[in-house]
């Protein structure tokens, strides 16, 4: 079981997360987009980190609902409405819980992407976050069905993220700015997929073995 | 009369449109939005949603957008006003709004403003 506390925590450490990379996936959105995700990413995430603190006690959906309008009142790209959409989303499901457990975590990341695709209308092959995020979410359910326990099924889920991440490579952008280049963004990884990794991994680190 | 609402990532295009519509139709409310809230290229939620009120009437309000998040961030407004009065268009950005924004010193409904600015995706230029 998660306590809300806990949750608090882990968006924390996704901010920091988020921040470290800054750099990092703005330069890969260099390549493919506009030079913007890292930036936008850490400016949705230091309104969440300001907010946190009135945060203290409330049940996940209110947590949730915060975090997903904070980044879409504070990231200014594409990533704010569709990461926005989908913490917003995941809280609805989650409404009233002060823990969730592990069935409520597989919820979380199936609103989740049903929320990116609610508002960007993409499937998985596009080149999009959503090739990071349906992976893992399937590896997840595997090995939590598999009787695996929360480190393992995210430790699954961080590997299928970054296999996803890869195979973004290999494919022509379909949806987004990136897809103004066709064949030109092969052989570059989709920065909205990497930031989705770098947000699970954050989400791992905070579980012991 | 119908107001209009002009998204666009870059405040200074959503200005150069909104110049070209009050050029023919002076009398017609046209708010133009563009640019985060700290002032760069991209879409802010919170000036879409001011900027509708600023145009808000009876008549109803078009909200025109240019690409990706400013599509999106609309969406998202419009869905939260959740008033049949709000309604964004897909059109090409400059053409439709102008179209849009002439209707409606003619005296257009809102949804046969809507209508003017769809049918510029059919227009051949040449
Ligand atoms: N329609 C979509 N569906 C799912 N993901 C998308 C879509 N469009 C873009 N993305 C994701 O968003 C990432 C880009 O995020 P970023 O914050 O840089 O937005 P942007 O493209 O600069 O936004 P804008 O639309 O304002 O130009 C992409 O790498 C991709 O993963
Ligand atoms: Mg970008």
């Amino acid at each position: 079981m998660t306590d809300s506390s806990k949750v608090l925590d882990i968006v924390g450490h996704i901010g920091e997360a988020i921040s470290e990379n800054a750099q990092f996936l703005t330069d890969l959105d260099a390549a493919i987009g506009d030079n913007d995700h890292g930036v936008n990413m850490a400016r949705g995430f230091k309104k969440v980190e300001e907010d946190l603190p009135g945060l203290k006690d409330k049940d996940m959906g209110a947590i949730f609902k915060k975090v997903g309008m904070d980044i879409v009142s504070a990231v200014g790209g594409s990533s704010g409405p569709l990461y926005g959409t989908a913490f917003m989303k995941a809280g609805a499901a989650v409404a009233g819980k002060m823990e969730i457990d592990l069935n409520d975590f597989l919820k979380i990341m199936d609103e989740a992407i049903s929320g990116v695709q609610l508002r960007g209308k993409a499937e998985k092959g596009e080149k999009t976050m959503l090739d990071a995020m349906m992976p893992a979410r399937d590896a997840m359910r595997e090995a939590a069905e598999a009787g695996k326990g929360i480190k393992e099924v995210l430790d699954a889920g961080v590997k299928a993220a970054e296999d996803g991440v890869e195979y973004t490579k290999t494919i022509i952008a379909t949806k987004g700015r990136a897809s103004y280049l066709g064949e030109r963004s092969i052989g570059h990884q989709d920065p909205g997929a990497t930031s989705f990794m770098v947000m699970l991994k954050a989400v791992a680190d905070k579980y012991e073995e | 009369m119908v107001g209009f609402v002009l998204v666009s990532h870059s405040q200074k295009v959503a200005e150069g449109v909104r110049e070209l519509g009050l050029m023919m139709a002076p009398d017609v409310p046209v708010e133009a939005t563009g640019g985060t809230d700290d002032g760069g290229l991209g879409t802010s939620y919170e000036k879409i949603s001011a900027a509708i009120d600023r145009v808000y009437s009876e008549d109803g309000v078009l909200v025109m957008v240019d690409m990706g998040s400013s599509c999106m961030t609309t969406e998202m407004v419009i869905e939260d006003r959740g008033d049949p009065k709000i309604i964004m268009v897909d059109c090409p950005f400059v053409e439709g709004s102008v179209a849009a924004i002439v209707s409606s010193s003619c005296g257009s409904s809102l949804q046969e403003a809507k209508a003017v600015a769809e049918e510029a995706r059919e227009e051949k230029k040449f």
